[in-house]
């Protein structure tokens, strides 16, 4: 049962990757790069990630498609559509290279896995270890400040001269 | 043979393929950046999929995906800016028109 929603998410998530690639309406790439996020936040469930699951629809197909799609809308690109560049060739090679090199490094490699249980609920967790004792408060703290850094950055590149 | 690791370490690759391709061979800004998010994607379910099958009673893994994707957050407001500033001044997206630093 469980292997079966894995091999069915995987085959839509490598079609909304692959629709968001070969796709010429650009407004379409981006519905389908919603479903490629909501398929994601799915396959987070299987690996017993429930905060991460909810954390990737608010911020992912919450926050992220829709700055996307606004950025669309003002750029007016539906009409001129993504044509694919000169270098189409050679970026099909060395992606397929790259895929080969990353296939045949998991394959040949002895993972050590551990068979014991997952933790299950994961938010009191997460958080402890977010901002608990030991935890990694400090790079929370700078995340904090990179988040600042970067929305006035945005609004001091957007501002009407 | 059931879904382990293994798989979904695949799964990984073939997106952040797929994601490096649009990088490379797309010609809209917004498409790359797009393509950009389904890399940063992938590299999440990679680390995910390790703190479940590798270190299950640590959440470090999850914990790593967090902060990509508030970094991943915060480039893609930052980039998105970028790209409708140059829209302004230059009525494009394309980027093979965007030439203004090449010497």
């Amino acid at each position: 049962m469980f292997d079966i929603v894995f091999w069915i998410l995987a085959a839509v998530t490598v079609g909304a990757a692959l629709a968001v690639v070969i796709l010429r309406d650009v407004f379409r790439a981006a519905l389908s790069l919603v479903l490629l996020f909501l398929t994601i936040a799915v396959i987070y469930i299987t690996l017993y990630a429930d905060f991460l699951a909810v954390v990737q629809i608010l911020i992912y197909v919450g926050a992220i498609s829709i700055l996307i799609i606004v950025a669309i809308m003002l750029t007016r690109e539906v009409w001129h559509g993504s044509p694919s560049g000169k270098l189409r060739i050679p970026a099909l090679v060395v992606s397929l290279l790259l895929l080969g090199t990353l296939v045949f490094t998991v394959m040949s490699t002895k993972w050590e896995t551990s068979s014991e249980p997952p933790q299950q609920p994961t938010t009191a967790a997460i958080g402890l270890s977010l901002f608990g004792e030991g935890g990694f408060i400090l790079p929370v703290e700078i995340t904090a400040v990179l988040l600042l850094a970067a929305v006035l950055g945005a609004i001091v590149l957007i501002r009407e001269k | 043979m059931s879904v382990g690791l293994e798989h979904y370490l695949v799964l990984s690759a073939v997106l952040f393929s797929i994601g490096l391709y649009g990088v490379l061979a797309k010609r809209n800004a917004v498409v790359i950046l797009m393509c950009i998010e389904i890399m940063l994607n992938a590299v999440n379910i990679a680390l995910v999929a390790f703190s479940r099958y590798v270190v299950p009673m640590f959440l470090t893994g999850q914990i790593f995906a967090i902060f990509v994707i508030v970094v991943a957050a915060a480039e893609t407001a930052v980039g998105i800016a970028i790209i409708i500033a140059i829209y302004r001044s230059r009525e494009s997206v394309d980027v093979d028109k965007f030439d203004l630093m090449k010497w």
